[in-house]
Order: structure tokens, then C-alpha cells, then sequence
């Protein structure tokens, strides 16, 4: 699984059209919020707003744009639930900055980057999450290593499938 | 310091983004309770603990200074205003003592005139529509909203049990809380033993029921019912069964619930849309009003003259006497709020005599000093 480092000149930095920017998202978001109903599990294991945000920040290479994708996608994913506001938006934010700033430095568009990358900022964001939710918010939250890693091994299978999936609307600028 | 901003221009943007919905969580979280009304936001903690250790300084050296100018310069007539401060709080005490007494009794007759039974009376069914996505937050959404009658508040349930309850109400969809989460109560209590107990989530969706106390007995099976405490669903309801007890915290025991409800299959709801409200008797022809029991722990009052001459030639035969004579009088009274007054007798309680009590002496209620007897009985002691 090789990870080549590249400098800036050889990277290419990709943009996606309104419809995939804004519609790729609210998708994600809506298959989240429906999916388990029918698979209560899909919850627990998967988080697909954060493949989302992951892919479109390792593509833009922008830090910028990064955490502000990033920030908008965890809003919108705290406004479907009862908590505070501000908690996924936090975590992902962090995500997108940091996945932006790894695609600047580094070839990731090798499935073995791609899974390696999804899982690390995978227990990033679970780490970020729980630390803000429980020293800021003061919410009873459990760290379970073994569910952390089954889950972020989940999600970076399903990210590195659905990123090969979502490349075909990425344009060159 | 345009070239540090300039360097680093990313990581100050991420940094403010960050501190922006860092300060947007601050507004919204509240510390002490969520629900409690006197909790407070966290942005006002951060905004008080920072500037009371400033204030804290300030009135620490002026309290000083004036400590120095009283304890050493100005001492004339403290002896004297401590003993008299002394005798203040003595007479407080006392004071608050017969208040607290007075607060206490208030509050039971509160309770016996105003207590009432819930009811389920109209039901409307709605569709699950989606979930809030997070094993966090244990939310579902349902296709029926403002329009359909919801409100906040009400409670949801299936044919099976209990589900959660409204949490926030829009045009046409409402949010619904459940049972599993970490910040929903319900009142419940064990069918077969009565012991109450609050219901709430767990943070990986399990359902506890807290505050039994760990020298009970909780056998395994024993089905869960809502208990209607929480004033959001109707007494009776079925919450789930017992699968396990353990030892919890403090002096209390963990008891695992299994929802009778599948909470996560869940497609189709009904939301309890109204209430009814029933006044609830003891008995349907024993009524007892606040006014008599009063009378009851009044002390007794001697009879007027003409009343007396004629007591005092029975009273040679016993204490009942007295009574009997009344009674002479009394019977006849006694019979009519039976059949016709608005305020029916018990044949218990002194209130067939306090009618005959009011013709006679409109202030004095009943002789026997703090036993309710009827007339023609002898006394005993209640």
C-alpha cells in the first residue's frame, strides 16, 4: 500500500460541480438518518457524512475549504439529533482541515491510502467527539477501543469503495 | 504580526472556526439539569468564572481594610448587639419551626383535594420517517406534526409499550425522544411489588430503571409499568420486562430493562393527544372535605347553657351521655344531610354533627374532643 509523498507542483487539485457539492452531502445525510430504521446497526458502525468529508477535503487540497466542508456537513448532522448544536460540527471541522492539509502532502488516491487515511481520521473524530462531549457538554459517553476500530475499519472499507465511486465527478481545474 | 497571520493564515481560520461553534456550543449547553430551570449556560459560567476572581479580590481588600478599622478602632457596643442578635435568631427558630408545621399540613390537605388519575382518551397514529443517524442521540421522526394536533411533550407509544415522548414539533413531522436515550425519564414502577423507580437510557441504548433501593427485592421477569409520576404518560402503561439486577451506585440498584416495545424497528406509533383528568375518590359515597378534618384536630368547644342543663343530667350515666343528649337533637339532623343536603354525612365522622353544630352554635364544632364518633355510639378513641 504505498503512500508517495508528491511536491505541491504535482498535485492536482480537483472541483466538483453545485449540484455534487451541495446534493453528494444533504445525500449522505439522508441516507444516515434513514438507513436505520431498517439496519439499527448502520448508526452504531458507519458514518457516512464523514466519508463525505473526507473525500471532497482530500480532493479540493484547500485547508480552508476543507474545515469549512467539514463544519458545514457536522452542523447539518447535529441538527438531525436533540443534542447541542456544535459537536459533530467541531470534530468535522478538525476532520476537514486535517484530511486537506494530508492531501496537499501526500498521494492519496491509492486505495491503500485511502483506507489507511479514512481510518485514522476515523478514531480522530471519534476522539474529538467524545472529548468534546463530554468536557464541554457533559454527556455520559463510554471510549470502547474494540467498537472504535470495528468501526473505523468499517468505514474505511466503505470509503475507500464510495470514494472510487464518487471520483467520476471530480473535474480538473 | 501581518507576517505570523500571514504564515499561518490556515490554521488561524481553522482556529476561529473552531472557536466560533466552540462559543455556539457555550450557548446552548446548559450546566446543573438541561431541563432544570435554574441551570445555567456554559458560556455564563465561563463569563462569571472569569471575571469573580477579580470581583473576589477586590471586596477580599475592602473587607480587610474595614475589618482592620472595626476589630481595632470601633469595638463600642459589639457585646451588647451580639446578645441581641442572639436572642433574634432564638426567636426565628422558634418561628420557623411552627412555620414549617403549618407548611407541612397545607400540603397534605393540598394533596388530598386536588389529587387526580390520568387517562388515555384520543390517540393519533403516525408513520416513523427517519432517525436523527447517531447512536448518540436516540431520536426518531414521525410524519405527523403542529397541524395534526401534536404538541410537546406528549407521549408516544405502540400497541406493545411505551416509546418515548415529543420532543420538538414542527408544521407536518415531529422529533421524538426515546426511551433509550441517554436523556429521557420516565416514571415507572414493578407491577407485582410497587416499587417505584425512575426509567433512563444508557449511553450504548440500553434501558435501566434507577433509584430502588438495594435492600429490595427485584425478581428477574417482573413486568415494568409507567407510573405516572412524570405527569407525560397515564399510569398503567407497559414499559418492558426485568433482565437482570445488579448492585448500582450509591444505594442503589442497577436494574436492566428489555423495552416491551421494539425501539429499533420501529414503523408505526401512536402519539397520546388527550388526557382525560379525573378527580379520584376513596369511595364513591364518602366525601370528606378539608373544612371537617380541620375540625376534626380542632379542640372541643363546651356547649352553651341550654345546651348544658340538659347534658349535665345525663352526664351521672357516662361520658356518652353528653353525646346522646346531643344526639336528641342531632338525629334528626343527622338524617337529612343523608337524603337531601349537597353535603353528605359519613357515618364515620363528625360531620353529621357539625350542621346540628352550626344551627345551634355556628362556632362550635363537635364535643368530643379529637374522636370522631357518631351520635348515638359511645366515644372511642380513633
Amino acid at each position: 500500500m504505498p503512500i508517495t509523498y508528491t511536491s505541491n507542483e504535482q498535485v492536482e487539485v480537483y472541483r466538483f460541480s453545485i449540484p455534487i457539492t451541495i446534493g453528494v452531502p444533504l445525500l449522505a445525510l439522508f441516507v444516515q438518518a434513514f438507513v436505520p430504521l431498517r439496519f439499527p446497526r448502520f448508526a452504531v458502525y458507519i458514518d457516512l457524512p464523514l466519508l463525505v468529508t473526507i473525500f471532497f477535503a482530500m480532493a479540493r487540497r484547500n485547508p480552508v475549504a476543507g474545515l469549512f466542508t467539514g463544519a458545514v456537513i457536522g452542523l447539518a448532522q447535529d441538527m438531525l439529533g436533540h443534542n447541542p448544536i456544535g459537536i459533530y460540527g467541531i470534530a468535522k471541522t478538525v476532520v476537514g482541515y486535517g484530511a486537506s492539509s494530508l492531501g496537499v502532502k501526500l498521494d492519496v488516491e491509492n486505495a491503500g491510502a485511502r483506507f489507511l487515511v479514512t481510518l485514522g481520521f476515523y478514531l480522530v473524530h471519534s476522539a474529538v467527539y467524545f472529548t468534546v462531549a463530554r468536557g464541554l457538554v457533559n454527556m455520559t459517553q463510554t471510549w470502547s477501543w474494540s467498537r472504535g476500530i470495528l468501526a473505523g475499519l468499517a468505514n474505511a472499507a466503505l470509503g475507500t469503495l464510495l470514494f472510487f465511486l464518487l471520483d467520476k465527478f471530480k473535474r480538473r481545474t | 504580526m501581518e507576517s505570523v497571520l500571514g504564515r499561518y493564515r490556515n490554521l488561524v481560520i481553522l482556529v476561529g472556526v473552531l472557536f466560533l461553534q466552540v462559543l455556539g456550543l457555550a450557548t446552548q449547553v446548559k450546566r446543573g439539569g438541561g431541563n432544570d430551570p435554574e441551570s445555567t449556560r456554559l458560556i455564563r459560567i465561563w463569563a462569571v468564572g472569569a471575571i469573580s476572581p477579580f470581583e473576589r479580590a477586590l471586596v477580599w481588600g475592602e473587607n480587610g481594610v474595614g475589618n482592620l478599622w472595626h476589630s481595632y478602632f470601633y469595638l463600642r457596643g459589639v457585646r451588647a448587639e451580639n446578645r441581641q442578635l442572639k436572642n433574634q435568631i432564638e426567636q426565628m427558630r422558634l418561628e420557623q419551626v411552627r412555620l414549617s408545621e403549618d407548611a407541612a399540613q397545607a400540603r397534605r390537605l393540598q394533596g388530598l383535594v386536588a389529587f387526580k388519575e390520568q387517562f388515555i382518551s384520543r390517540t393519533v397514529a403516525a408513520q416513523v420517517i427517519g432517525s436523527s443517524g447517531s447512536d448518540l442521540s436516540r431520536t426518531i421522526y414521525i410524519d405527523k406534526g403542529e397541524n395534526a394536533g401534536i404538541k410537546r411533550d406528549m407521549a408516544v407509544m405502540t400497541a406493545d409499550g411505551i416509546v418515548g415522548k415529543v420532543l420538538v414539533v414542527y408544521p407536518s413531522v415531529s422529533q421524538v425522544l426515546l426511551i433509550s436515550d441517554q436523556s429521557s425519564g420516565v416514571g415507572a414502577l414493578l407491577e407485582k411489588t410497587r416499587l417505584q423507580g425512575v426509567l433512563r437510557g444508557t449511553a450504548n441504548g440500553e434501558v435501566v430503571l434507577e433509584r430502588v433501593m438495594s435492600d429490595e427485592q427485584v425478581p428477574v421477569g417482573e413486568t415494568v409499568l409507567t407510573s405516572g409520576g412524570d405527569q407525560i404518560f397515564p399510569k398503567g402503561l407497559p414499559v418492558g420486562t426485568v433482565t437482570a439486577v445488579g448492585n448500582g451506585k450509591d444505594l442503589f440498584l442497577n436494574i436492566k430493562i428489555k423495552p416491551a416495545a421494539n425501539l429499533s424497528k420501529l414503523e408505526e406509533v401512536l402519539v397520546l393527544v388527550e388526557k382525560q383528568e379525573r378527580q379520584a375518590t376513596a369511595e364513591d359515597n364518602v366525601r370528606v372535605r378539608a373544612a371537617d378534618i380541620l375540625a376534626q384536630r380542632l379542640p372541643s368547644v363546651p356547649d352553651k347553657p341550654a345546651t348544658d342543663a340538659n347534658s349535665v343530667s345525663g352526664a351521672a350515666a357516662g361520658s356518652t351521655k353528653p353525646s346522646d343528649s346531643k344526639s336528641a337533637t342531632a338525629k334528626p339532623a343527622v338524617s337529612k344531610p343523608e337524603t337531601k343536603s349537597a353535603t353528605p354525612a359519613s357515618p364515620m365522622s363528625p360531620t353529621p354533627k357539625s350542621p346540628s353544630s352550626r344551627t345551634n352554635t355556628p362556632s362550635s364544632p363537635a364535643s368530643p374532643p379529637a374522636n370522631p364518633q357518631p351520635p348515638t355510639t359511645e366515644s372511642s378513641p380513633q
